[in-house]
């Protein structure tokens, strides 16, 4: 019951948000119209980089338990922030265009995104390249926390070094926020609402993941049985 | 220590037999450095252009060669026997100091050549030097982990390089920014942050590859 009405407040919550992103906060001077892809891309942003965190850490559970779940977790959890870097990726190249007059120019913050798909594209083509189940898992992990020591680097370090025409009103070098009332009441309950609805589907996820698991248990165990 | 000596000492003679890993960097890099020379011909390119240039050519050239120290391991089934007689931080710190000495190889040939055929000016050499001398450490310890983790796989040599790119690439990005450096300035100390950022990140890169070395070794 407490569930079902927790969903029906995240859908409306969700809606007025959506719709006050776009009605009612006002738009920033010089930016115009555009202002509005932040309600929408940086939560896409961090949503990657709250997946990636999380596959880090099933990985690191995997090379402590040896438990091929958490090697099924950290595969879910890479393929979809991988899914979100390509969403802000995309979402941050036509806004791109619409400001910077181009699509792709190498700013800082586009040769960290860029990094990190390349980072995660090698991560699946080398669990593709290993065929025995418990060696994929566990040299997987290793590669993903190896690259994962290098995600601060580019998504923190690197934008801040060089210099960047990347708006970065919230987590600026300042750590002050630079917005106005609304927009700021607009961006962090976009912010909070896409985190709990992504982490609510990512649960969905990992329940299948785990019967999946259950399952094939189940058979192996009772073919075993017969013989 | 002695077991890590004894490794080096170990691979050092394998390699000398055979000169596979030598032969194939140092011939990749000429080729490579060759092919760049004639594209761009009897005109000067940039400073920029030179940096990045012989940071791509250092860079590739060492993908041709690094993945062979755990790649011939395999190919001649001695892992199993290499895994009884060691500890795994000694195995990884002798080919980690092995592959050192590949690239410093590469780089004796590749250097002189590089400032030869492309009219390289560097006013530096003090910038320059402790750039490949970190870099090198940083090229290394990312080069012989991602070796270990695609022995085990199939389609080895590319992956060796896709997997390899992303890890090296702060490698990448701060060696040809302290190169450019080197060509521009003449106080080490005006190529204080890139250096840094390289040591730091190599520091991290080794640091991170002696801890979960046991995982990729042992099965």
């Amino acid at each position: 019951m407490i569930i079902k009405i927790a969903k029906w407040l995240l859908f409306a919550l969700f809606a007025l948000t959506i719709t006050a992103a776009f009605v009612w906060a006002p738009l920033k001077e010089g930016l115009g119209a555009f202002t509005r892809v932040i309600y929408f891309h940086v939560p896409v942003a961090w949503m990657a980089v709250v997946f990636f965190l999380l596959g880090a850490y099933y990985s690191y559970r995997y090379l402590q338990k040896k438990d091929l779940l958490y090697d099924a977790y950290a595969q879910v959890c890479n393929e979809m922030g991988i899914l979100f870097a390509i969403l802000a990726t995309v979402t941050g190249s036509i806004w791109a265009k619409q400001i910077w007059h181009s699509y792709w120019n190498w700013d800082p913050r586009e040769t960290s995104i860029f990094i990190l798909l390349l980072i995660y594209g090698a991560y699946f083509s080398l669990r593709s390249a290993l065929e025995q189940e418990d060696r994929r898992a566990r040299l997987s992990a290793v590669y993903s926390l190896l690259a994962f020591v290098s995600v601060p680097f580019f998504v923190f370090i690197v934008p801040r070094i060089y210099f960047s025409l990347h708006p970065d009103p919230v987590l600026n070098t300042q750590g002050k926020i630079n917005m106005e009332a609304r927009q700021r009441l607009v961006f962090f309950s976009s912010l909070i609402l896409q985190t709990i609805l992504f982490l609510w589907v990512f649960n969905i996820r990992k329940t299948q993941v785990k019967l999946k698991m259950l399952l094939r248990r189940y058979e192996e165990n009772k073919t075993f049985e017969e013989k | 220590m002695k077991q890590t000596y004894l490794i080096l000492i170990k691979d050092l003679q394998q390699e000398f037999k055979t000169r596979y890993a030598i032969n194939a960097i140092l011939l990749f890099a000429v080729v490579t450095l060759s092919a760049v020379s004639f594209a761009i011909g009897t005109y000067t390119a940039g400073i920029q252009v030179l940096a990045a240039l012989f940071w791509v050519i250092l860079f590739f050239s060492s993908m041709s060669g690094l993945s062979h120290i755990f790649i011939r391991e395999e190919e001649t089934q001695t892992a199993d026997t290499l895994k009884l007689v060691a500890r795994p931080v000694h195995i990884f710190l002798g080919k980690f100091i092995f592959n050192l000495l590949l690239l410093v190889a590469l780089e004796v040939v590749l250097v002189p050549l590089f400032i030869a055929a492309m009219n390289f000016k560097i006013t530096s050499f003090a910038i320059f030097a402790m750039t490949l001398l970190i870099g090198n450490f940083g090229l290394a310890g990312g080069g012989t982990m991602v070796a270990a983790i695609i022995s085990k796989a199939s389609a080895k040599g590319a992956l060796f390089t896709v997997l390899a790119f992303p890890i090296l690439l702060p490698v990448l990005i701060s060696g040809i920014s302290a190169t450019k450096k080197a060509t521009e300035e003449t106080a080490l100390l005006s190529a204080q942050n890139e250096l840094q950022a390289l040591l730091a990140y190599s520091v991290i890169i080794i640091t991170a590859s002696i801890l979960l070395f046991d995982y990729v070794w042992n099965e």
